[in-house]
């Protein structure tokens, strides 16, 4: 209900309006209030002629400027492409050793690895590549797929078990699960690795796996146990677990024969990223 | 009972005592006497005056802006692609150049060192012969010295100035002023130009400037430079020195009673009266109050009140005085280089003397003796090599497959010489370790790496020690780092993994 009236004190009129008793004195707006309004509707008029503004049915209106954050974004890549620059252009020609023997090169390759092992590999491998039980350690100088500069990018290329139809793949049988060896059989097999690794083990229960060992065992694994890049069989001799070394943990991977994952990277990478980043886990491996 | 003290309401009317004023009530009476919140600036005009300190004045200001605009512009040979400037201040290459010697942020502290003597130097030579630096160094004397110059020139000695500034405005009046403004700002400016050429290569600088290419902070200083110049020199002045700089207060504790300043030498000079030619000198003082001293003063003060804060011990009244006796055929130096206990002993009837030798110039002597010769012998004694080890965290060690431990460092390499230099690098406190750098077929006992002239450069190291040397968790070992002649060690840990058993 509008009652406009005066106010007594102020001797201002009123708007008429009033909530529990309290009223509003119809002020007039300050002058530099009310310019400043025209003054933001005058600078929204002109935005939505040249600035993108109205949404419509199909699509929206562009602006006569042309502005689009999509286009920002591509000529941001272009300029961080440009700053990349001669160095990024060399990584895509040169061969492995030869980013190792350019120390520019090197340096750029390098920094480019630890970003790209740092947002994808360190999952699993760790932020330090020192990996985890059943997540090899890249840092060491054991390597089940080989350590050299090729080796661990066609390793990144294609990954290990992976969808990639040249992925690296290799299977060890689950002999006690599949009940391809009796757990006696395998509890003797674990004595024999244990000596395998130079550690102290049972000799009655060794002596009585070497047939079992010769027979299961040594397609892969080699006679001497030392294992095979080729096939990705681990060497049992050194000191290097990847499903830990007691005696409970050996058994277990006999038992289970397990496996591990590494996807296949060669459809999310440039090639020259995964030299990068190849170079990046040489670099600071023990090396092979 | 509380009582409330009002200072912002005038004192109740019939009461005889004034009562106190508010500051605000002050400022607003600012046209009363005693009134406004700031002493307003009394104009000075300092008259021309002739003289042995003089002379020594104008020596001193062309010999100042002489090594100030000039030093920029010296050429220095060094090698490669450094800088040919004798003197650069270089920010963005993160180095200071004074011919031979080249300094990095991290020696900063030779910069400490300069100053502190620098402000011994300034100590001893107060202490001795009072503010030197104030009357004849300081660049706010020099510039004012310059500027009242050029005011000279344009509008005339102090009555010319006096009369020209109460006049009204006229065509003469208006070009003397636009004159004078118009060369104190290009002094200004050329104030400001030069400043900014000891930041970078001067030659370039001077092109640059001017087609709108050069660095937005060369702009932004010169243009720093110009107004301060000109509003400290040209209009501030005096007010400069008694109002914004803290030597005037600090000096009080660097003078004593021997220290030599300005003094008027009261035992001589009164009682002071006007004197006519021919009258006796008996039963007066040699002062003939002709008030030249006060005339020349820039600072505008009367020396024969002592020593005060405000006088810059510049010595042009000494030569005004000395000027005036001559004319009276009185001996000179009623106004002199003379210290307070001088005047002391002759009113007391002793013989006066000056004492240089005192326990406090003998300590500020020593003490600058040894800050400088800390210096020197820092700066002779410094190394073209500098080492900062850093141990990788992750991983803090690596088991290799033969129980071998291996160790990750980055090490940087300062090589601050001005050739390029091969590091040998070794870690020497652990037996039979090898020593590995990405790029390298194979790990040895030493590790060359090449840093480039005047750079850091860092090196990865992988060291690995055999399972036989490792006998603790924690093995204390040394980098060696040697490079062109120079060797430098730091000392580092190397993990064997034993506290961390896997």
């Amino acid at each position: 209900m509008s009652n406009r009236e005066t106010d007594d004190v102020t001797g201002v009129e009123t708007t008429g309006h009033e909530w529990d008793g309290i009223r509003e004195l119809d002020n007039p707006l300050p002058r530099w209030w009310l310019w400043t309004f025209y003054g933001c509707i005058a600078v929204a008029v002109v935005y939505w002629v040249l600035m993108p503004a109205w949404p419509g049915l199909h699509g929206y209106t562009k602006g006569i400027l042309g502005a689009s954050d999509r286009r920002n974004v591509a000529v941001e890549l272009a300029a961080l492409e440009k700053v990349r620059g001669a160095e990024a252009q060399k990584l895509k020609t040169v061969s492995l050793a030869q980013i190792e023997k350019d120390p520019q090169l090197q340096a750029y390759a390098l920094a480019v690895g630890q970003s790209i092992f740092g947002d994808n590999c360190a999952t699993c491998h760790g932020v330090g590549g020192t990996g985890g039980k059943g997540y090899p350690n890249l840092r060491d100088d054991v390597w089940l797929w080989g350590g050299s500069l090729e080796d661990i990018q066609h390793t990144i290329q294609v990954g290990v078990r992976s969808d990639n139809p040249n992925t690296r793949f290799s299977q060890m049988p689950a002999f006690g699960r599949d009940q391809m060896l009796k757990p006696e059989q395998i509890d003797d097999l674990t004595e024999y690795v244990v000596a395998l690794s130079h550690r102290k083990a049972d000799p009655a229960a060794v002596a009585r796996a070497a047939p079992v060992f010769a027979e299961q065992c040594v397609a892969c694994h080699g006679p001497e146990g030392k294992g095979d890049q080729t096939k990705g069989a681990p060497n049992l001799t050194d000191r290097d677990w990847l499903y830990g070394s007691a005696r409970a943990d050996i058994r277990g991977q006999i038992w289970n024969g397990r496996g591990g994952v590494m996807p296949t990277w060669e459809r999310r990478f440039s090639p020259e990223t995964i030299k990068a980043l190849a170079v990046y886990v040489h670099a600071n491996a023990a090396g092979q | 009972m509380t009582v409330v003290i009002d200072r912002t309401k005038p004192p109740a009317p019939g009461s005889s005592e004034p009562g106190p004023v508010s500051a605000a009530a002050r400022a607003r009476a600012k046209d009363q006497v005693g009134g406004g919140l700031y002493k307003p600036r009394a104009p000075i005009y300092p008259k021309l005056v002739h003289g042995r300190w003089r002379a020594i004045k104008w020596a001193m200001l062309i010999a100042t802006l002489a090594i100030y605009y000039i030093t920029p512009w010296i050429r220095w040979h060094r090698p490669g692609g450094l800088p040919k400037q004798a003197v650069l201040v270089d920010f963005v290459g993160r180095r200071f150049y004074f011919f031979d010697i080249q300094l990095w942020p991290q020696e900063v502290y030779f910069i400490t060192g300069l100053l502190v003597i620098a402000a011994l130097g300034l100590f001893l030579t107060t202490a001795l012969f009072g503010r030197l630096w104030c009357g004849y160094a300081c660049p706010q004397t020099v510039w004012t010295d310059l500027f009242i110059y050029v005011e000279r020139m344009f509008e005339g000695d102090r009555n010319a100035r006096m009369k020209l500034d109460a006049s009204p405005w006229s065509f003469n009046k208006a070009w003397r002023k636009i004159g004078k403004h118009a060369v104190w700002l290009a002094i200004g400016f050329s104030t400001g130009g030069a400043w900014i050429f000891y930041f970078h290569d001067a030659p370039h600088l001077i092109h640059t400037f001017w087609i709108g290419q050069a660095p937005a902070t060369a702009y932004l200083f010169c243009g720093l430079l110009t107004a301060t110049t000109y509003v400290f020199a040209g209009t501030m002045r005096e007010q400069v020195c008694t109002y914004m700089c803290p030597w005037p207060r600090i000096q009080g504790a660097m003078l004593d009673s021997h220290s030599l300043q300005v003094t008027y030498l009261r035992d001589r000079g009164e009682p002071r009266s006007p004197h006519k030619k021919g009258a006796s000198w008996e039963g007066r003082g040699d002062c003939v109050d002709c008030n030249q001293c006060v005339v020349v003063c820039p600072m505008g003060i009367d020396i024969r009140d002592g020593a005060q804060l405000e006088c810059i011990n510049c010595g042009l009244c000494i030569d005004a005085c000395d000027e005036i006796m001559l004319k009276v055929e009185r001996p000179k130096g009623l106004i002199a280089y003379d210290t307070d206990a001088a005047v002391a002993d002759r009113e007391a009837g002793r013989k006066a003397g000056y004492q240089p030798i005192r326990p406090r110039t003998i300590f500020y002597a020593l003490a600058l003796c040894l800050v400088s010769g800390i210096m020197l012998w820092g700066l002779t004694h410094r190394t073209t090599i500098d080492l900062q080890i850093l141990r990788d965290r992750n991983p803090t060690f690596v088991t290799l497959h033969d129980g071998a431990i291996r160790n990750g460092y980055t090490l940087k390499i300062a090589n601050r010489s001005f050739a390029d230099a091969t590091a040998e690098i070794r870690l020497t406190g652990l037996a039979d370790v090898r020593l590995k750098t990405p790029g390298e077929p194979s790990d040895a006992a030493m590790l060359t790496a090449v840093i480039p002239a005047n750079e850091v450069r860092a090196v990865r190291v992988f060291v690995t020690a055999p399972a036989a040397a490792l006998s603790a968790p924690n093995l204390p070992a040394q980098f060696q780092v040697k490079m062109a002649g120079a060797a430098t060690s730091k000392p580092t840990i190397f993990l064997s993994g034993a506290a961390n058993p896997r």
